[in-house]
This record gives structure tokens, sequence and C-alpha cells, in this order.
């Protein structure tokens, strides 16, 4: 069941990032897309328990670091999603999480991801950006995947609760 | 755990346990993975050009690679269902703004006829004529990164098996794309010169003057580059047209059309000219490049000469 649960996961993980960098440029806004990568965490960490989730979250960030047509210094989407991962964690209860906390656990993970990422790109002076591109950046990201939440978390909780012995159905 | 030890501190343990297993990820493994992502961060930032995360990106970018490709094949069709609804009077207007910026390039390249003399014979001086005779290989964007990793990179659907390889020039019909920063075999990553990491040497082309064009962060079609000039006296002018100084070994080919001037800013404290330039790409729309390859080289695809012919 186990070796299941991340073979979903990893595909769900393949599948979000080749959509992410191929189908999503094209409806971009100023070239920010959804961080779908980021929702697979989520849904992870929403539903199955919590080491699971923070494995996935850095495995998740790490490919997301290394696949085409990423340039910038590896780990640092590893460490961004590792955290979200544990933060989306600490939110579940052993219930299922009504509507509002699903998405108010989205815009805080990506709010979290996003912004982690920009400040260690300024602590390593990777990319020299603007304050306000950052902010622009981070605002739109977190509007873009509160606004994917509601097609993409439902099915992938779903997914994620049958391939999970441990979920505790009320 | 095993009978032995205090027994309060048995029982207190298991408690916490519980606790965690409940709704929280046990401290350890989350410093561990924090710990982890420290680390290979160092180890890309220690190791440069030479990090040991790069056989791993190439092997990521080998798995990767076609799936983008594929994804891109499959969304190709609908991209275009915007231009189905486009009217007669659409096509009609674009042709007449089409004559219209023909007739004033026309203008300009007969204008720039003595300037692009000027080029040749410099370029026949330098060796670096040699290298003009390139062939391209033609090649579709199939990823772009996202503005929240930083970079402004593309990935392209030809990779070492078409003749690409790292440093090569990447052009479109409108002038300079970037550079390729690495391939697999399939497809090869872009360093697009608006990156703000991406410095490219330039030359104003009527003054020959040679200066540093680095890009600003912006993939809008608005987008905009920094030109700073070495020779602080001369004052490049507004409309002149920024071509890649280029030279046999670097990464840019010579000669290849960067963009126009629009606004130049003398700044006193580095005491240099900075020019904002135009790139004649709309990087926002970016989407069929060729890779400049050396005369002759093996592909996988047909590849167009120097003299316009395919092979």
């Amino acid at each position: 069941m186990k070796g299941l649960r991340w073979a979903v996961a990893l595909g769900a993980v393949v599948v979000a990032i080749v959509l992410q960098v191929s189908l999503f440029p094209h409806v971009a806004w100023h070239g920010i897309v959804p961080n779908l990568c980021l929702l697979v965490v989520v849904a992870a960490a929403l539903t199955v328990e919590a080491p699971f989730a923070l494995v996935l979250g850095f495995v998740a960030g790490l490919t997301l670091d290394l696949a085409p047509p990423a340039d910038h210094v590896a780990g640092r989407w590893a460490l961004a999603l590792t955290i979200a991962a544990f933060l989306a964690a600490r939110v579940r209860q052993d219930q299922k999480p009504s509507a509002l906390a699903v998405v108010g656990t989205v815009a805080a993970a990506s709010f979290v991801a996003t912004s982690l990422f920009a400040l260690t790109g300024v602590l390593l002076n990777d990319p020299a950006m603007s304050v306000a591109g950052l902010l622009e950046v981070v605002l739109v990201a977190v509007v873009w995947d509160v606004l994917l939440t509601p097609f993409v978390l439902p099915p992938l909780m779903r997914l994620f609760a049958r391939t999970s012995p441990q979920w505790a159905t009320p | 755990m095993g009978a032995f030890g205090n027994d309060g501190r048995e029982r207190r343990w298991t408690g916490l346990d519980r606790l965690e297993s409940r709704n929280r990820a046990p401290r350890s493994l989350l410093v561990a993975l924090v710990l982890a992502s420290v680390t290979v961060i160092t180890l890309d930032v220690s190791g440069g050009g030479s990090s040991p995360v790069e056989p791993v990106r190439r092997a990521v970018g080998e798995a990767f690679g076609p799936a983008e490709t594929a994804a891109d094949a499959a969304v190709r069709p609908f991209t275009a269902v915007p231009q189905w609804f486009r009217s007669k009077g659409d096509l009609a207007d674009q042709v007449r703004d089409l004559e219209a910026s023909n007739a004033e390039l026309r203008g300009k390249v007969e204008l720039a006829g003595f300037d692009r003399n000027r080029l040749e014979q410099y370029d026949g001086l330098t060796t670096a004529a040699a290298d003009l005779g390139s062939a391209l290989v033609p090649a579709r964007v199939v990823a772009v990164g996202s503005r929240q990793s930083q970079s402004f990179t593309v990935t392209i659907d030809a990779g070492s098996d078409a003749g690409v390889g790292p440093d090569m020039t990447v052009v479109n019909n409108d002038g300079l794309v970037g550079r390729v920063l690495r391939v697999t075999r399939s497809t090869a990553t872009v360093l697009l010169i608006v990156d703000p990491d991406s410095t490219v040497g330039g030359r104003v082309g009527s003054s020959m003057k040679i200066g540093f064009v680095t890009g600003s962060g912006s993939l809008t079609s608005d987008a905009s580059l920094d030109l700073r000039l070495v020779d602080d006296s001369s004052v490049p002018a507004h409309d002149d047209t920024v071509v890649t100084w280029g030279s046999s070994t670097g990464p840019y080919a010579p000669g290849v059309p960067i963009g126009t001037i629009t606004e130049v800013y003398s700044s006193l404290r580095e005491a240099s000219q900075r020019a904002v330039v135009k790139p004649f790409v709309d990087f926002s729309a970016l989407d069929l490049v060729g890779v400049m390859v050396p005369s002759g080289s093996q592909s996988d695809r047909a590849v167009i000469e120097a003299d316009g012919s395919l092979r």
C-alpha cells in the first residue's frame, strides 16, 4: 500500500511539473503560473500522515529544482516545499478538513513557499530582483493557487485518501 | 523501545509520540529535510559550473524533456484557437500594418548600409568572419520557467542529437533570444537575455562602441534591457541598433541584432552611460527559434545553412 501511495504521489508530481512548464505559460500572467507542485504537496499534507507529506514536499521541491528549464540554485524549492508541507500538516486534524480550511491552507502554504523561495534567492543573491517585483510574484502566485484549489485539491485528496489505510474517515 | 529505562520517562515518550503522530510531523524529520535542502543548496552554490548537481540535473532533464515535448505537442493545437476567430478585417489591418513597418524597415536598412559595411570590414579584420558561416538548427519552445522560480529560461525541443551544445547562440527571426545553458539528448535549456543574470557583449551600430547588455527580469512585451557602455565619453544615440559584439570563444556569435536604444541616462556614480534597449524579440510570445551551430555539423533534423539552403 505504501509503494502504491508513493507511485501515485510521484506520478502526480511529474504531471504537475510538466503542466506547470508546458501548459500554463500559455495562460500565465506576466510569467507567473500556478504552482501545481505545491498543490500536490498540500493535498498530501492534508490527507495522509505528516512524515510522508514532508518527504513528498522535499522530493517534489527537488524535482522542481532540477527539471528543465530550471536554472536557479538547486535545493531552494526543496526547502520551501518541505516547510510548506510541515505547516500544512499542522493544520490537519483527524477528520476531513472543511472547504474553507483547505483554501486557507493552500493560500498560507503558497504564500510561505513562494516567499521562502524568494528569500533564499535574496540571501544567495541568485538573481537580483526588486522588492516590488518579489511582492507582485508572491501575491499573484497566491491568487493563482487559490483559484486552482477547487479543481485540483478535491480529486487529489480523494486519491491520497484511497491509497492511505491510515486515513480516519468519520 | 525496550523494557529497560526509567518508567516515567518511557511514559512521557510514548505520550509525545501519540501527540506527534496525530497531527504533526516529527521535528527530527523536518530538521533532517531542511538540512538536506541546505546541503543541496551549498553543493550547488560552491560547485559553480562543475557542481555535483549538474549530472543530476541532466539526468532529470533526460526524463522530463520528452514529457515536456509531448505535453507541448498536445497543447499546441489549442493555443492556435484564438487565431480562428480573426476576421478578414483584422487580417487586412494586419497586412496594412506590416506593409507600413516593411517600408520603414527598408528605409532603415538603406540607412544602415554604411554601418553594415563598417561592421563587415571590422569583422573581416578580426578573423571572426569565418564564424559567421554558421548553420541554424530550428527548434520550438516547449516549456517556460515560471516567474516564481525567478529565472528566465525556456526548454527547446532540440538537444545534443540535433547538434546543439552548451553556450551556443539562440536567435529567432527578430534577433537574439539567448544562449544554451545545458543540453540533454532531446532538449536544451536556454537562458533568455532578459534574465537578470544574463550579460551580453553589445556594440552600438552607428558608433561601434562596445558595452554590456544585461537583462531587467521582465517577460512582458514591453520588457527592456540595460546597456552600459565601456567608454563613458560616447553617448549612444536614440533609435540606434545594438548588435552582439561576439567572439569566437564566447557564447554569443557576433553581429546578431539585440534591440534598439529607447532611452539614454548618464550615471555619474559609475561614470558610464546607461541606455535602455528595447529587444527586437517579443519574449512573451516566444515560439520558433534557431540555434546557431557550426556549419556542416551533424543533426537529426533539417538544418538551415548560412546561404538559406536546407540540408
